[in-house]
Protein backbone atom coordinates (compact mmCIF):
# COMPACT_ATOMS: atom_id res chain seq x y z
CA UNK A 1 0.00 0.00 0.00
CA UNK A 2 1.44 3.34 -0.98
CA UNK A 3 -0.07 6.80 -1.09
CA UNK A 4 0.24 6.75 -4.88
CA UNK A 5 -2.53 4.19 -5.14
CA UNK A 6 -4.87 6.76 -3.66
CA UNK A 7 -3.95 9.36 -6.23
CA UNK A 8 -6.75 7.64 -8.09
CA UNK A 9 -9.86 9.37 -6.69
CA UNK A 10 -12.11 6.36 -7.28
CA UNK A 11 -9.82 4.17 -5.24
CA UNK A 12 -9.57 6.82 -2.54
CA UNK A 13 -13.36 7.05 -2.40
CA UNK A 14 -13.66 3.28 -2.01
CA UNK A 15 -10.98 3.18 0.66
CA UNK A 16 -12.33 6.11 2.63
CA UNK A 17 -15.88 4.76 2.50
CA UNK A 18 -14.83 1.57 4.25
CA UNK A 19 -12.56 3.31 6.74
CA UNK A 20 -14.79 6.23 7.64
CA UNK A 21 -17.27 4.46 9.98
CA UNK A 22 -14.44 2.92 12.00
CA UNK A 23 -12.48 6.11 12.26
CA UNK A 24 -15.48 8.18 13.26
CA UNK A 25 -16.57 5.59 15.83
CA UNK A 26 -13.07 5.60 17.31
CA UNK A 27 -13.11 9.40 17.46
CA UNK A 28 -16.49 9.49 19.18
CA UNK A 29 -15.58 6.78 21.65
CA UNK A 30 -12.17 8.18 22.59
CA UNK A 31 -13.36 11.77 22.94
CA UNK A 32 -16.41 10.75 24.95
CA UNK A 33 -14.45 8.52 27.31
CA UNK A 34 -11.57 11.00 27.55
CA UNK A 35 -13.80 13.99 28.26
CA UNK A 36 -16.18 12.25 30.67
CA UNK A 37 -13.28 10.69 32.53
CA UNK A 38 -11.48 13.99 32.54
CA UNK A 39 -14.42 16.13 33.58
CA UNK A 40 -16.08 13.92 36.16
CA UNK A 41 -13.61 11.35 37.43
CA UNK A 42 -10.46 13.35 38.09
CA UNK A 43 -9.90 15.41 41.22
CA UNK A 44 -9.78 19.22 41.18
CA UNK A 45 -6.36 20.77 41.16
CA UNK A 46 -5.52 22.18 44.57
CA UNK A 47 -4.75 25.64 43.24
CA UNK A 48 -6.66 25.87 39.98
CA UNK A 49 -9.82 24.17 41.16
CA UNK A 50 -12.04 22.73 38.49
CA UNK A 51 -10.77 25.12 35.81
CA UNK A 52 -7.90 22.72 35.23
CA UNK A 53 -10.31 20.47 33.35
CA UNK A 54 -10.36 22.72 30.32
CA UNK A 55 -7.00 21.14 29.57
CA UNK A 56 -8.85 18.23 27.95
CA UNK A 57 -10.09 20.56 25.23
CA UNK A 58 -7.27 23.06 25.16
CA UNK A 59 -4.22 20.84 24.78
CA UNK A 60 -5.66 18.50 22.12
CA UNK A 61 -7.01 21.33 19.98
CA UNK A 62 -3.75 23.27 20.23
CA UNK A 63 -1.76 20.17 19.31
CA UNK A 64 -4.03 19.51 16.37
CA UNK A 65 -3.86 23.13 15.22
CA UNK A 66 -0.11 22.88 14.75
CA UNK A 67 -0.12 19.33 13.40
CA UNK A 68 -2.79 20.13 10.84
CA UNK A 69 -0.59 22.86 9.44
CA UNK A 70 2.28 20.39 9.23
CA UNK A 71 -0.01 17.91 7.49
CA UNK A 72 -1.00 20.64 5.02
CA UNK A 73 2.67 21.39 4.43
CA UNK A 74 3.44 17.75 3.66
CA UNK A 75 0.42 17.22 1.42
CA UNK A 76 1.11 20.49 -0.42
CA UNK A 77 4.68 19.40 -0.96
CA UNK A 78 3.51 16.05 -2.34
CA UNK A 79 1.26 17.93 -4.75
CA UNK A 80 4.02 20.28 -5.87
CA UNK A 81 6.50 17.48 -6.42
CA UNK A 82 4.36 14.70 -7.80
CA UNK A 83 0.91 16.11 -8.71
CA UNK A 84 -1.02 13.90 -6.32
CA UNK A 85 -4.55 15.26 -6.76
CA UNK A 86 -6.13 13.80 -3.65
CA UNK A 87 -3.23 15.09 -1.59
CA UNK A 88 -3.86 18.73 -2.39
CA UNK A 89 -7.59 18.29 -1.87
CA UNK A 90 -6.83 16.88 1.56
CA UNK A 91 -4.79 20.01 2.30
CA UNK A 92 -7.70 22.16 1.19
CA UNK A 93 -10.08 20.11 3.31
CA UNK A 94 -7.82 20.34 6.35
CA UNK A 95 -7.46 24.13 6.40
CA UNK A 96 -10.86 25.06 7.90
CA UNK A 97 -10.50 22.29 10.47
CA UNK A 98 -7.11 23.66 11.45
CA UNK A 99 -8.49 27.17 11.70
CA UNK A 100 -11.31 25.91 13.93
CA UNK A 101 -8.87 24.03 16.15
CA UNK A 102 -6.80 27.20 16.47
CA UNK A 103 -9.89 29.14 17.46
CA UNK A 104 -10.91 26.47 20.00
CA UNK A 105 -7.43 26.59 21.52
CA UNK A 106 -7.52 30.39 21.71
CA UNK A 107 -11.05 30.47 23.12
CA UNK A 108 -10.53 27.81 25.76
CA UNK A 109 -7.24 29.46 26.66
CA UNK A 110 -9.01 32.78 27.12
CA UNK A 111 -11.75 31.22 29.24
CA UNK A 112 -9.14 29.57 31.42
CA UNK A 113 -6.91 32.64 31.47
CA UNK A 114 -9.54 34.97 32.89
CA UNK A 115 -9.76 33.35 36.38
CA UNK A 116 -6.16 32.09 36.43
CA UNK A 117 -4.04 34.85 34.94
CA UNK A 118 -6.66 37.53 35.51
CA UNK A 119 -6.91 38.37 31.82
CA UNK A 120 -8.57 36.96 28.75
CA UNK A 121 -5.73 37.94 26.49
CA UNK A 122 -2.07 38.50 27.06
CA UNK A 123 0.55 39.16 24.38
CA UNK A 124 2.39 36.07 25.37
CA UNK A 125 4.57 34.28 22.76
CA UNK A 126 2.42 31.16 22.54
CA UNK A 127 -0.83 33.07 22.36
CA UNK A 128 0.53 35.48 19.79
CA UNK A 129 1.98 32.67 17.71
CA UNK A 130 -1.42 31.01 17.63
CA UNK A 131 -3.08 34.21 16.53
CA UNK A 132 -0.56 34.48 13.72
CA UNK A 133 -1.16 30.83 12.83
CA UNK A 134 -4.86 31.64 12.61
CA UNK A 135 -4.08 34.47 10.19
CA UNK A 136 -2.04 32.07 8.08
CA UNK A 137 -5.00 29.68 7.92
CA UNK A 138 -7.27 32.56 6.92
CA UNK A 139 -4.94 33.66 4.14
CA UNK A 140 -4.62 30.11 2.85
CA UNK A 141 -8.39 29.60 2.74
CA UNK A 142 -8.97 33.01 1.18
CA UNK A 143 -6.52 32.21 -1.61
CA UNK A 144 -8.30 28.92 -2.30
CA UNK A 145 -11.63 30.69 -2.42
CA UNK A 146 -10.42 33.47 -4.69
CA UNK A 147 -9.04 31.45 -7.61
CA UNK A 148 -11.42 29.73 -10.00
CA UNK A 149 -9.21 27.31 -11.90
CA UNK A 150 -8.70 24.39 -9.48
CA UNK A 151 -5.21 23.45 -10.63
CA UNK A 152 -3.91 27.02 -10.51
CA UNK A 153 -5.48 27.39 -7.07
CA UNK A 154 -3.83 24.17 -5.91
CA UNK A 155 -0.42 25.29 -7.17
CA UNK A 156 -0.59 28.77 -5.70
CA UNK A 157 -1.93 27.71 -2.33
CA UNK A 158 0.77 25.05 -2.11
CA UNK A 159 3.45 27.66 -2.72
CA UNK A 160 1.82 29.88 -0.13
CA UNK A 161 1.78 26.99 2.33
CA UNK A 162 5.46 26.25 1.78
CA UNK A 163 6.59 29.86 2.11
CA UNK A 164 4.12 30.48 4.90
CA UNK A 165 5.51 27.59 6.92
CA UNK A 166 8.98 29.07 6.80
CA UNK A 167 7.63 32.42 7.92
CA UNK A 168 5.48 30.83 10.60
CA UNK A 169 8.56 29.25 12.15
CA UNK A 170 10.52 32.50 11.90
CA UNK A 171 7.60 34.37 13.46
CA UNK A 172 7.46 31.90 16.33
CA UNK A 173 11.05 32.63 17.31
CA UNK A 174 10.81 36.32 16.53
CA UNK A 175 7.88 36.49 18.93
CA UNK A 176 9.90 34.70 21.58
CA UNK A 177 12.50 37.39 21.16
CA UNK A 178 9.89 40.12 21.33
CA UNK A 179 8.21 39.15 24.58
CA UNK A 180 8.88 36.65 27.30
CA UNK A 181 5.95 34.53 28.24
CA UNK A 182 3.35 33.85 30.84
CA UNK A 183 2.29 30.48 29.43
CA UNK A 184 3.41 27.33 31.20
CA UNK A 185 5.71 24.82 29.54
CA UNK A 186 4.69 21.64 27.77
CA UNK A 187 2.06 19.58 29.58
CA UNK A 188 3.07 16.34 27.92
CA UNK A 189 6.46 15.40 26.59
CA UNK A 190 8.58 12.33 26.54
CA UNK A 191 11.86 13.84 27.60
CA UNK A 192 10.77 16.09 30.44
CA UNK A 193 10.60 15.45 34.15
CA UNK A 194 7.83 17.91 34.76
CA UNK A 195 4.61 16.74 33.16
CA UNK A 196 1.06 17.01 34.41
CA UNK A 197 0.44 14.47 37.13
CA UNK A 198 -0.78 10.98 36.36
CA UNK A 199 -4.45 11.40 37.25
CA UNK A 200 -4.79 14.10 34.59
CA UNK A 201 -2.41 12.42 32.19
CA UNK A 202 -4.43 9.37 31.17
CA UNK A 203 -7.69 11.05 30.11
CA UNK A 204 -5.63 13.75 28.41
CA UNK A 205 -3.88 11.21 26.21
CA UNK A 206 -7.26 9.65 25.41
CA UNK A 207 -8.75 12.92 24.29
CA UNK A 208 -5.56 13.79 22.38
CA UNK A 209 -5.83 10.59 20.38
CA UNK A 210 -9.56 11.17 20.07
CA UNK A 211 -8.99 14.61 18.57
CA UNK A 212 -6.56 13.01 16.16
CA UNK A 213 -9.24 10.59 15.02
CA UNK A 214 -11.77 13.41 14.90
CA UNK A 215 -9.50 15.27 12.54
CA UNK A 216 -9.03 12.15 10.44
CA UNK A 217 -12.80 11.70 10.21
CA UNK A 218 -13.42 15.30 9.25
CA UNK A 219 -10.61 15.44 6.72
CA UNK A 220 -11.77 12.23 5.04
CA UNK A 221 -15.33 13.51 4.92
CA UNK A 222 -14.32 16.87 3.55
CA UNK A 223 -11.96 15.37 1.00
CA UNK A 224 -14.78 13.12 -0.21
CA UNK A 225 -16.98 16.18 -0.52
CA UNK A 226 -14.28 17.99 -2.47
CA UNK A 227 -13.91 15.06 -4.87
CA UNK A 228 -17.66 14.91 -5.36
CA UNK A 229 -17.80 18.65 -5.97
CA UNK A 230 -15.01 18.28 -8.50
CA UNK A 231 -16.93 15.49 -10.26
CA UNK A 232 -20.07 17.58 -10.29
CA UNK A 233 -18.19 20.48 -11.86
CA UNK A 234 -16.81 18.14 -14.52
CA UNK A 235 -20.30 16.80 -15.27
CA UNK A 236 -21.70 20.31 -15.62
CA UNK A 237 -18.83 21.23 -17.91
CA UNK A 238 -19.53 18.22 -20.09
CA UNK A 239 -23.22 19.07 -20.25
CA UNK A 240 -22.43 22.60 -21.36
CA UNK A 241 -20.10 21.37 -24.08
CA UNK A 242 -22.51 18.82 -25.53
CA UNK B 1 18.21 44.35 -16.50
CA UNK B 2 19.19 47.99 -16.34
CA UNK B 3 16.68 48.83 -19.03
CA UNK B 4 13.94 47.08 -17.07
CA UNK B 5 14.88 48.80 -13.85
CA UNK B 6 14.93 52.21 -15.51
CA UNK B 7 11.63 51.49 -17.24
CA UNK B 8 9.99 50.53 -13.97
CA UNK B 9 11.36 53.53 -12.14
CA UNK B 10 10.21 55.89 -14.88
CA UNK B 11 6.77 54.33 -14.93
CA UNK B 12 6.48 54.56 -11.17
CA UNK B 13 7.51 58.20 -11.06
CA UNK B 14 5.60 59.45 -14.07
CA UNK B 15 2.42 57.42 -14.13
CA UNK B 16 -0.25 58.77 -11.87
CA UNK B 17 0.38 59.16 -8.22
CA UNK B 18 1.79 55.80 -7.20
CA UNK B 19 5.09 57.31 -6.19
CA UNK B 20 3.98 60.03 -3.80
CA UNK B 21 0.89 58.22 -2.65
CA UNK B 22 2.54 55.91 -0.16
CA UNK B 23 4.56 58.78 1.30
CA UNK B 24 1.38 60.80 1.75
CA UNK B 25 -0.30 57.77 3.33
CA UNK B 26 2.59 57.41 5.77
CA UNK B 27 2.30 61.09 6.67
CA UNK B 28 -1.44 60.77 7.27
CA UNK B 29 -1.07 57.69 9.47
CA UNK B 30 1.52 59.46 11.59
CA UNK B 31 -0.66 62.57 11.83
CA UNK B 32 -3.74 60.56 12.80
CA UNK B 33 -2.12 58.67 15.66
CA UNK B 34 -1.88 61.63 18.06
CA UNK B 35 -5.57 62.34 17.44
CA UNK B 36 -6.29 58.80 18.48
CA UNK B 37 -4.09 58.47 21.54
CA UNK B 38 -3.96 62.06 22.75
CA UNK B 39 -1.24 64.70 22.57
CA UNK B 40 0.81 63.83 25.68
CA UNK B 41 4.37 63.84 24.44
CA UNK B 42 5.64 61.11 26.76
CA UNK B 43 2.97 58.69 25.53
CA UNK B 44 3.80 59.54 21.93
CA UNK B 45 7.51 59.10 22.54
CA UNK B 46 6.87 55.63 23.94
CA UNK B 47 4.83 54.40 21.01
CA UNK B 48 6.70 56.33 18.29
CA UNK B 49 9.00 53.47 17.13
CA UNK B 50 6.11 51.07 16.73
CA UNK B 51 3.82 53.58 15.03
CA UNK B 52 6.50 54.65 12.57
CA UNK B 53 7.29 51.05 11.68
CA UNK B 54 3.63 50.04 11.33
CA UNK B 55 2.96 53.16 9.27
CA UNK B 56 5.87 52.45 6.94
CA UNK B 57 4.74 48.85 6.61
CA UNK B 58 1.19 49.82 5.68
CA UNK B 59 2.45 52.44 3.23
CA UNK B 60 4.62 49.76 1.67
CA UNK B 61 1.62 47.48 1.38
CA UNK B 62 -0.41 50.14 -0.40
CA UNK B 63 1.62 50.13 -3.61
CA UNK B 64 2.23 46.40 -3.79
CA UNK B 65 -0.51 45.46 -6.22
CA UNK B 66 1.19 47.67 -8.79
CA UNK B 67 4.33 45.55 -8.80
CA UNK B 68 3.11 43.01 -11.33
CA UNK B 69 -0.52 43.76 -11.98
CA UNK B 70 -0.21 46.49 -14.62
CA UNK B 71 2.35 44.47 -16.53
CA UNK B 72 0.10 41.44 -16.30
CA UNK B 73 -2.88 43.33 -17.70
CA UNK B 74 -1.15 44.86 -20.71
CA UNK B 75 0.72 41.67 -21.49
CA UNK B 76 4.25 42.89 -20.90
CA UNK B 77 4.67 40.32 -18.15
CA UNK B 78 4.26 37.59 -20.79
CA UNK B 79 6.98 39.27 -22.82
CA UNK B 80 9.24 39.47 -19.81
CA UNK B 81 8.60 35.81 -19.03
CA UNK B 82 9.64 34.76 -22.52
CA UNK B 83 12.63 37.11 -22.66
CA UNK B 84 16.16 35.72 -22.20
CA UNK B 85 16.26 37.27 -18.73
CA UNK B 86 15.23 34.60 -16.19
CA UNK B 87 11.93 35.32 -14.49
CA UNK B 88 13.68 35.25 -11.11
CA UNK B 89 15.82 38.16 -12.32
CA UNK B 90 12.71 40.04 -13.41
CA UNK B 91 11.25 39.54 -9.95
CA UNK B 92 14.39 40.87 -8.30
CA UNK B 93 14.39 43.94 -10.53
CA UNK B 94 10.69 44.56 -9.91
CA UNK B 95 11.13 44.29 -6.16
CA UNK B 96 14.18 46.54 -6.33
CA UNK B 97 12.20 49.15 -8.27
CA UNK B 98 9.43 48.91 -5.69
CA UNK B 99 11.93 49.42 -2.90
CA UNK B 100 13.61 52.38 -4.62
CA UNK B 101 10.26 54.11 -5.16
CA UNK B 102 8.63 53.18 -1.85
CA UNK B 103 10.92 51.76 0.82
CA UNK B 104 13.83 54.11 0.41
CA UNK B 105 11.74 57.31 0.38
CA UNK B 106 9.84 56.04 3.41
CA UNK B 107 13.10 55.44 5.26
CA UNK B 108 14.29 58.92 4.27
CA UNK B 109 11.23 60.82 5.48
CA UNK B 110 10.64 58.68 8.57
CA UNK B 111 13.06 60.70 10.79
CA UNK B 112 11.26 63.90 9.75
CA UNK B 113 7.91 62.39 10.74
CA UNK B 114 9.45 61.09 13.95
CA UNK B 115 9.71 64.71 15.07
CA UNK B 116 5.92 64.86 15.05
CA UNK B 117 5.78 61.89 17.40
CA UNK B 118 8.47 63.27 19.69
CA UNK B 119 10.85 60.36 19.21
CA UNK B 120 13.72 60.63 21.72
CA UNK B 121 17.11 61.73 20.35
CA UNK B 122 19.11 58.54 19.83
CA UNK B 123 16.23 56.95 17.92
CA UNK B 124 16.48 59.00 14.73
CA UNK B 125 19.61 57.48 13.25
CA UNK B 126 18.49 53.93 14.06
CA UNK B 127 15.00 54.56 12.78
CA UNK B 128 16.51 55.41 9.42
CA UNK B 129 18.97 52.52 9.53
CA UNK B 130 16.36 49.95 10.55
CA UNK B 131 13.89 51.11 7.90
CA UNK B 132 16.58 51.21 5.22
CA UNK B 133 17.59 47.70 6.22
CA UNK B 134 14.09 46.30 6.72
CA UNK B 135 12.04 47.77 3.86
CA UNK B 136 13.87 45.69 1.21
CA UNK B 137 12.50 42.60 2.98
CA UNK B 138 9.04 44.17 2.95
CA UNK B 139 9.32 44.83 -0.79
CA UNK B 140 10.49 41.32 -1.57
CA UNK B 141 7.85 39.61 0.60
CA UNK B 142 5.28 41.92 -0.92
CA UNK B 143 6.44 41.03 -4.42
CA UNK B 144 5.85 37.40 -3.50
CA UNK B 145 2.29 38.20 -2.44
CA UNK B 146 1.79 40.25 -5.60
CA UNK B 147 3.06 37.33 -7.69
CA UNK B 148 0.57 35.00 -6.00
CA UNK B 149 -2.41 37.25 -6.59
CA UNK B 150 -1.47 38.71 -9.97
CA UNK B 151 -4.09 36.71 -11.87
CA UNK B 152 -6.98 37.84 -9.70
CA UNK B 153 -9.27 40.65 -10.64
CA UNK B 154 -9.59 42.21 -7.23
CA UNK B 155 -6.44 40.91 -5.62
CA UNK B 156 -5.67 43.97 -3.51
CA UNK B 157 -7.49 43.02 -0.34
CA UNK B 158 -6.46 39.39 -0.55
CA UNK B 159 -2.89 40.54 -1.10
CA UNK B 160 -2.84 42.35 2.22
CA UNK B 161 -4.39 39.36 4.01
CA UNK B 162 -1.66 37.12 2.61
CA UNK B 163 1.25 39.48 3.08
CA UNK B 164 0.59 40.97 6.52
CA UNK B 165 1.23 37.76 8.51
CA UNK B 166 4.47 37.34 6.59
CA UNK B 167 5.53 40.83 7.71
CA UNK B 168 5.43 39.93 11.41
CA UNK B 169 9.12 39.00 11.96
CA UNK B 170 10.39 42.00 10.01
CA UNK B 171 8.20 44.34 12.02
CA UNK B 172 9.24 42.79 15.32
CA UNK B 173 12.97 43.11 14.71
CA UNK B 174 12.72 46.51 13.02
CA UNK B 175 10.71 48.16 15.76
CA UNK B 176 12.84 46.45 18.40
CA UNK B 177 15.98 48.11 17.02
CA UNK B 178 14.49 51.57 17.41
CA UNK B 179 13.03 50.80 20.82
CA UNK B 180 16.36 49.54 22.10
CA UNK B 181 18.19 52.50 20.62
CA UNK B 182 15.83 54.83 22.46
CA UNK B 183 16.41 52.97 25.72
CA UNK B 184 20.19 52.96 25.10
CA UNK B 185 20.38 49.16 25.05
CA UNK B 186 22.53 46.97 22.84
CA UNK B 187 20.98 46.71 19.37
CA UNK B 188 23.34 44.19 17.81
CA UNK B 189 21.01 41.18 17.99
CA UNK B 190 17.88 42.61 16.35
CA UNK B 191 20.03 44.41 13.79
CA UNK B 192 21.71 41.18 12.77
CA UNK B 193 18.36 39.35 12.70
CA UNK B 194 16.78 42.05 10.53
CA UNK B 195 19.72 42.01 8.12
CA UNK B 196 19.56 38.22 7.99
CA UNK B 197 15.83 38.35 7.29
CA UNK B 198 16.32 40.79 4.43
CA UNK B 199 19.13 38.80 2.89
CA UNK B 200 17.25 35.53 3.22
CA UNK B 201 14.13 37.03 1.67
CA UNK B 202 16.11 38.34 -1.32
CA UNK B 203 17.95 35.06 -1.70
CA UNK B 204 14.99 32.68 -1.53
CA UNK B 205 11.75 34.44 -2.37
CA UNK B 206 12.52 35.34 -6.03
CA UNK B 207 12.31 31.64 -6.85
CA UNK B 208 8.95 31.20 -5.12
CA UNK B 209 7.64 34.40 -6.71
CA UNK B 210 8.79 33.38 -10.18
CA UNK B 211 7.13 29.98 -9.71
CA UNK B 212 3.88 31.67 -8.72
CA UNK B 213 4.01 34.00 -11.73
CA UNK B 214 4.65 31.10 -14.09
CA UNK B 215 1.59 29.35 -12.71
CA UNK B 216 -0.46 32.49 -13.13
CA UNK B 217 0.69 32.98 -16.72
CA UNK B 218 -0.07 29.38 -17.64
Amino acid sequence: MSIWEYANPARFMRFSRTVLPWVSAAAALLILVGLIWGFFFTPDDFRQGSTVKIIYLHVPSATMAINIWVMMLVTSMIWVVRRHHVSVLAAKAAAPIGATMTLIALATGAIWGQPMWGTYWEWDPRLTAFLILFLFYLGYMALWAAIEDPDVAADLTSILCLVGSVFAVISRYAINFWNQGLHQGASLSLDQEENVSDVFWQPLVLSLVGFGFLFLTLVLLRTRTEIRARRLAALKQRERVS
Amino acid sequence: MWALLIRDLTLAVRAGGGFGLSLAFFLIVVVLVPFGVGPQSDVLARIAPGILWVGALLACLLSLDRVFHLDFEDGSLDLLATSPLPLEGVVVIKALAHWLTTGLPLALIAPALAVLLNLPGPGYLWLFVSLALGTPALSMIGAFGAGLTVGLKRGGLLLSLLVLPLYVPTLIFGAEIVRRAVDAQAIGTPLAMLAGLTLAAWACLPFATAAAIRINLR
